[in-house]
């Protein structure tokens, strides 16, 4: 037996395809891409306030210990009327939010929180979706859970619904 | 009532295969005589109940049973007659009845046609052939029953993806089956001849047309696949690199290296080892690429049919049966007899060159295919395409071209260098291409002058075994051959100019304008609906004139319902040089005044294609060379009639 060794190699490329198979069908694939921006502190960002009577938005209004919630939405988008019902259901949970509004008009924004509610303490105007870009945010409603330290934990795309408001809140909790 | 027959004779074929497997190993030890004896009509009985089966299948789909599960959830009454047919194996359970059908039915053909491998020998293939069918019986009768039951009965059925309602897929799965199945019998061969430690120059023989019949319905299913990409998806291409695409060429490439070191075993009882080991290695393949498309553990176009916990099914499947295989072959190479050896330059050598290439080739799809599994596995995310695909395999299949000239000009054992002077015309015709073209084409790639001119050579080339013999007393094998290496010839060159004189052009047309693209003018003259048995559509209708010749074109974006999907129909019109490719999307805005539309004009593209089906029909001659030579043996020598 000259070949002694080289004989068992096949076996050995076996062995690594079943291991990765076993791998993947351990741990399926999924649709979902998490942001890189997760585990990550804020960007730098100072944005005025985003109709009368509400205060602008810093960075540093996330940096004094107490975890929030960061709402990015529009009064032109429809789903974000859809998601109000769900940021009261958080707020009366004990959430407490910020919002950033995109490419809007004052007084738009000032209608829709007429219309809608108001759940935001603070609401920083958005013109040119520059902190939205920073923020890894690609378009209206999403929700940032943002630890005490200013640091991003997780991100929602798309409105939130019904199913969304009990796993938000746990997550949410997590970081007190 | 008809389910219900399906189902019993699925059980009773499988009862017959744990027989078969007794009576090969009875047959292989020399224990049992009585039992060895039932070998043959056991096998035979097993075929033809698993025909019945698939039989019972398809009436089932025929009539539209929707008390049954697997018609209701992939067939729909209105469905035209020809895809309702085509349902059968158009999702899970069907085609793995397909599976283990042609499974059982090479069975049945080992032991109705091989009358050339040494008893053991044979019964120890059937044998392990057995215990294929075996582990395939267990995982459709456990696993995924198609004949299950539905009850309540629905209306209407779900209906059959509309990407597969298409004629080139009805039969694309059914002749890759053949193809991939098939090579069980390689393998089952290959163990049986482990077992016995008999591999020489007649199992080779035995083993032969075989795999030559698998590699032809390989060839044909790779190509209609293809086809099937290039008019269906809309996309302009012939070939995605996709993991499933890759997953049939896989066994292909490992059957066509089979093919020609078989023909070394059988000729020159050389390559022993090596030839068993492709043999393994090629039905390793198709088990893989099975697992993968079931699986769903690769993403792909072809994520129909997923199913995790069936892929953990398959794949405990692969491990135990090319583990085993494997295993065997480590342990019980060492008394394989080494065979015959060559000198450098030599046929030999030619295809000991072809097989290297070939299994490289191969190495480099695999790892490419599997790689963002390892990746993902090591915390990354990336996948692997064209880009990496193209550099690392074009330059090598290069090579691979020049030894496909070089190799059947030379002698078995040992020749001369100097028998290749005759190359020095097809030589001289490649130079001579490449510059021309190159000088008179400015801005097209290397790569497809090179192979352009390549083609032409091996045209040439592959034609040079036929010098000198006198045409009607050739062997039909030897036409094989040329007729084979001819194909490819004509693939490359269509391949070639496909990827370097393409022109496109993307247009956003109002009614009464044109484009032009590849010397053609493209008007739109009209946009208008339609409506086909379970379809509507949006059809814009295109006049294309060429040279003072007009043409109509009509590309849809086709609305299917049952199941509720949008598909494009692209519209080509073939003519002798290339093909015009019309794609309609739809309107740029809400007024419908400009309609998206893309052309492509693809010089020489059909080659592609032809020239699959010309390699494929090479395939065919040499096989039926084969048969030939087989059945003029005597009826003494069968081994089915020896005591």
């Amino acid at each position: 037996m000259k070949r002694n060794w080289l004989v068992w190699m096949p076996l050995l490329a076996l062995a690594f395809v079943a291991g990765l198979a076993i791998f993947r069908l351990a741990n399926p694939n999924t649709d979902y891409v998490s942001s890189e921006m997760v585990g990550k502190p804020l960007p730098e960002f100072t944005l005025p306030a985003a109709t009368d009577g509400v205060e602008g938005l810093t960075t540093a209004n996330f940096r004094d210990g107490k975890p929030r919630m960061l709402n990015i939405f529009a009064s032109w988008c429809l789903p974000c009327q859809a998601e109000a019902p769900y940021l009261d259901q958080l707020k009366a949970a004990g959430v407490e939010f910020h919002a950033i509004a995109i490419r809007d008009k004052p007084e738009d924004v000032a209608k829709f929180l007429a219309q809608n509610g108001n759940p935001f303490v603070r609401i920083g105007a958005d013109q040119d979706m520059l902190v939205q870009l920073q923020l890894g945010s690609s378009g209206v409603p999403e929700t940032y859970i943002i630890d005490g330290k200013g640091r991003i934990a997780y991100q929602h795309i798309g409105d939130i619904r019904e199913e969304h408001v009990g796993p938000l809140l746990k997550i949410y909790r997590s970081l007190k | 009532m008809i389910a219900e027959l399906g189902l019993a004779a699925l059980w009773l074929a499988a009862s017959l295969a744990l027989l078969q497997m007794l009576a090969g190993w009875a047959g292989w030890r020399q224990a049992s005589e009585p039992l060895a004896a039932l070998l043959r009509p056991v096998a035979i009985a097993q075929g033809l109940l698993c025909l019945l089966s698939f039989g019972a299948l398809i009436w089932l789909f025929y009539i539209t049973d929707l008390s049954v599960l697997l018609v209701a959830a992939n067939s729909h009454v209105d469905k035209p007659m020809i895809f309702k047919i085509a349902a059968t194996w158009g999702n899970h359970e069907g085609s793995m009845l397909l599976w283990v059908t042609v499974l059982a039915l090479s069975s049945a053909a080992i032991a109705l046609f091989e009358r050339r491998l040494d008893k053991p020998t044979l019964s120890a293939a059937m044998m392990a052939q057995a215990a294929l069918s075996l582990g395939f019986f267990a995982f459709l009768l456990f696993a995924s029953n198609p004949f299950a039951r539905l009850d309540p009965a629905p209306q209407t059925g779900a209906g059959l993806n509309p990407l597969l309602q298409d004629i080139g897929l009805a039969f694309h799965p059914p002749t890759l089956y053949f193809g991939y199945v098939g090579l069980s019998v390689a393998f089952s061969f290959a163990v049986g001849a482990l077992l016995t430690s008999n591999a020489g120059a007649s199992f080779a023989r035995a083993m032969r047309p075989w795999v030559l019949l698998a590699w032809i319905f390989l060839t044909v299913g790779i190509t209609a696949g293809s086809y099937w990409a290039y008019y269906e998806l809309g996309w302009g291409g012939w070939w995605f690199w996709d993991p499933v695409e890759n997953a049939s060429l896989m066994p292909w490439l490992a059957a066509t290296a089979l093919l020609h070191s078989v023909s070394v075993l059988a000729s020159r009882d050389a390559l022993r080892a090596w030839t068993i080991m492709l043999a393994l290695v090629a039905f390793a393949m198709s088990m893989l690429g099975t697992f993968l498309v079931r699986s769903g553990i690769l993403t792909s176009v072809h994520a129909f049919a997923v199913d995790p916990e069936r892929g953990s099914f398959i794949l405990a499947l692969m491990l135990l049966y090319i583990g085993g295989a494997l295993t065997l072959f480590a342990l019980k190479i060492g008394q394989v007899r080494e065979g015959k050896l060559f000198r450098l330059i030599s046929r030999e050598s030619a295809i000991v060159g072809n097989n290297i290439l070939l299994s490289v080739i191969l190495a480099i799809v695999l790892l490419g295919t599997l790689w963002p599994l390892a990746a993902e596995a090591m915390g990354d995310r990336i996948s692997v395409g064209p880009p990496y695909f193209n550099k690392t395999t074009i330059p090598l299949v290069f090579l691979l071209f020049l030894l496909l000239a070089v190799g059947p000009l030379l002698k078995w054992r040992g020749d001369d260098a100097r028998s290749l002077r005759k190359l020095a015309i097809p030589g001289a015709v490649v130079i001579a291409m490449a510059v021309g073209v190159w000088a008179t084409n400015p801005g097209v790639s290397l790569w497809a002058i090179l192979g352009l001119a390549l083609a032409a050579g091996i045209a040439l080339a592959s034609l040079f075994p036929l010098l000198g013999r006198n045409l009607l007393r050739t062997p039909l094998t030897i036409w094989g051959m040329v007729i084979a290496h001819l194909g490819l010839a004509i693939t490359v060159a269509g391949m070639s100019a496909e990827s370097g004189w393409t022109s496109e052009k993307l247009a956003a047309l109002a009614i009464g304008e044109s484009a032009e693209v590849g010397g053609w003018t493209v008007q739109l003259t009209d946009v208008t609906p339609v409506v086909g048995e379970n379809w509507i559509a949006i059809e814009g209708r295109m006049s294309a004139t060429s040279k003072g010749q007009a043409f109509v074109l009509t590309p849809q974006m086709r609305q299917f319902f049952n199941p509720t999907q949008q598909t494009t129909e692209a519209a080509l019109l073939t003519r002798w040089d290339g093909q015009l490719y019309a794609v309609l999307a739809p309107a740029t805005s809400d007024k419908r005044e400009k309609w998206q539309v893309r052309l492509w004009w693809k010089p020489l593209v059909t080659l592609i294609w032809f020239g699959g089906l010309v390699i494929a029909f090479g395939g065919f001659l040499a096989f039926l060379g084969r048969l030939r030579i087989r059945f003029r043996r005597k009826p003494e020598e069968n081994v089915w009639k020896q005591a």
